[in-house]
């Protein structure tokens, strides 16, 4: 027996969308699961391992993929969704090329996109061959050959924290709360690929509030022997023999610092995705000063927007790693199922 | 030639490549805890002989790592080696053996050459 009979609209499916699909239908919802690209998975399937346990990011993309095999839910790929609209007592759902759909709730789960690293020019991502971001040193751990642009091994390799986050000048305040993790996770990887690497972290802050994020940090230091230096770097040249010089503020020791590098990894950050803030904005949604969806209450209304029926799950509302994306994407399984109850009823 | 009293001014910052980390690695060696320090200035702070000089544990730690080690040097044979330090250090390095191994590290390698 069916015990809803409307149907919910999930836009995006990544590890929110799909997580929140997959309760939906076990729940007894019908769902119509809405993706741009063709494949789901999300960011997910640009990942190695995943912290703080370096377990196999397919395996948690496999058990997404069996969630969301199931008859109710009818999976929609390749399809860029433009706008919610409320009318009357149910939703329209309008996606670009395609046919309206009509919802009794809708969950957005449109997530994140990577901060482009290139906006920060001063460290010279795009110009100079061996300055790299997060996402491009993940997918060479996925090819199994980390390699510099001359197919030489890098043998000093540094890490720069907080590209696109904390940064006025890129319009982002807000922290986005794993490129730290990640940076001693790849650091670490890099440590199992180069025994002998000279490995250097560049933080302002070591935010290592997960659980088991301030162990892996400290398994970091005690079994790879990574170097942490506290201070921004400023900006990155090249030299006559292909290397890069990174300038820093060793605030620690108080002085000026260089250093010469094989290899710069830049932790590029989270933002809101594009798709998400067109959404918002065709959708009359409101977005706070971080530019991602505002939630109707911090504590008690995470998942809810001010349209009734319309929900948040995952990062659409806040940078959040992958346990909590799927916390946060049941919750708001909770929230529709008792929404449409009482709409029913 | 002529002097007219220019000088050329030596940079201040660290030359991280051209610093001489041997001392370090002698610690580092030895005392593996050395290397989990977090630079949180808790030694620092409950250290007697810092309250009344210049000497800073963790400025000592940090200075080591870089391989400043002309600034550490005299600096070392203040400690008074109480270990108050120890009892203090959240990550449990052991502060007074860094400073131990440091001073025999500059006696074997560098023959203290102050």
């Amino acid at each position: 027996m069916r015990e809803m009979n409307a149907r919910v609209v999930v836009i995006g499916g990544g590890v929110a969308g799909m997580e929140t699909a997959g309760q939906l239908a076990r729940a007894g919802c019908r769902v119509t699961l809405v993706e741009k690209n063709t494949r789901t998975g999300g960011h997910l399937n640009d990942w190695y391992h995943l912290f703080p346990d370096r377990r196999d990011s397919t395996e948690v993309l496999k058990y997404l993929e069996k969630h969301t095999r199931h008859s109710d839910i009818d999976m929609v790929t390749g399809a860029t969704v433009e706008s919610v609209i409320k009318n009357h007592k149910s939703l329209i759902v309008k996606i670009a090329e395609h046919e309206d759909l009509e919802a009794g709730a809708v969950v957005i789960a449109t997530g994140f996109d990577l901060f482009k690293s290139e906006r920060k020019e001063e460290y010279g991502y795009g110009i100079y061959d061996n300055v790299i971001s997060s996402a491009d040193l993940e997918k060479m751990f996925r090819e199994g050959s980390v390699r510099r642009h001359d197919g030489r091994i890098p043998e000093k390799i540094g890490f720069v924290h907080c590209v696109g986050s904390r940064d006025e000048k890129v319009g982002n305040l807000y922290c986005s709360k794993l490129c730290c993790v990640t940076a001693v996770k790849q650091a670490m990887e890099i440590k199992k690929h180069f025994k002998n690497a000279g490995v250097f972290c560049f933080y302002i802050d070591m935010r290592m509030g997960g659980a088991l994020y301030e162990e892996l940090y400290r398994e970091s230091q005690e079994v790879y022997g990574i170097n942490y230096i506290r201070g921004k770097v400023s900006e990155v040249s090249e030299n006559i023999n292909n290397r890069l010089i990174v300038k820093v503020e060793d605030t620690l020791a108080g002085r000026p610092l260089k250093m010469e590098l094989d290899m710069l990894v830049l932790m590029a950050g989270m933002e809101m995705s594009e798709g998400g803030q067109k959404i918002a904005k065709a959708s009359g949604l409101e977005t706070g000063g971080n530019r991602y969806f505002r939630s109707a209450d911090h504590h008690f209304g995470s998942n809810l927007s001010r349209v009734s029926g319309i929900f948040y799950a995952g990062t659409c509302v806040a940078p959040m790693n992958i346990t909590e994306t799927i916390s946060h994407a049941r919750a708001a399984v909770m929230d529709v199922i008792d929404y449409l109850r009482n709409k029913e009823s | 030639m002529e002097k007219f009293g220019f000088t050329v001014m030596k940079e201040r910052h660290i030359d991280y490549d051209s610093n001489d980390k041997r001392i370090a690695e002698y610690i580092n060696e030895r005392e593996p805890s050395f290397r989990i320090c977090i630079e949180c200035g808790c030694c620092s702070a409950t250290c007697t002989t810092g309250n009344f000089t210049r000497f800073s544990l963790r400025e000592i730690h940090i200075l080591l790592k870089r391989g400043e080690n002309d600034m550490v040097r005299e600096q070392i044979m203040k400690c008074m080696l109480c270990g108050k330090c120890i009892l203090a250090c959240p990550r449990g390095v052991n502060t007074r053996n860094v400073i131990m191994l440091a001073r025999e590290a500059f006696q074997k390698i560098t023959r203290n050459a102050v």
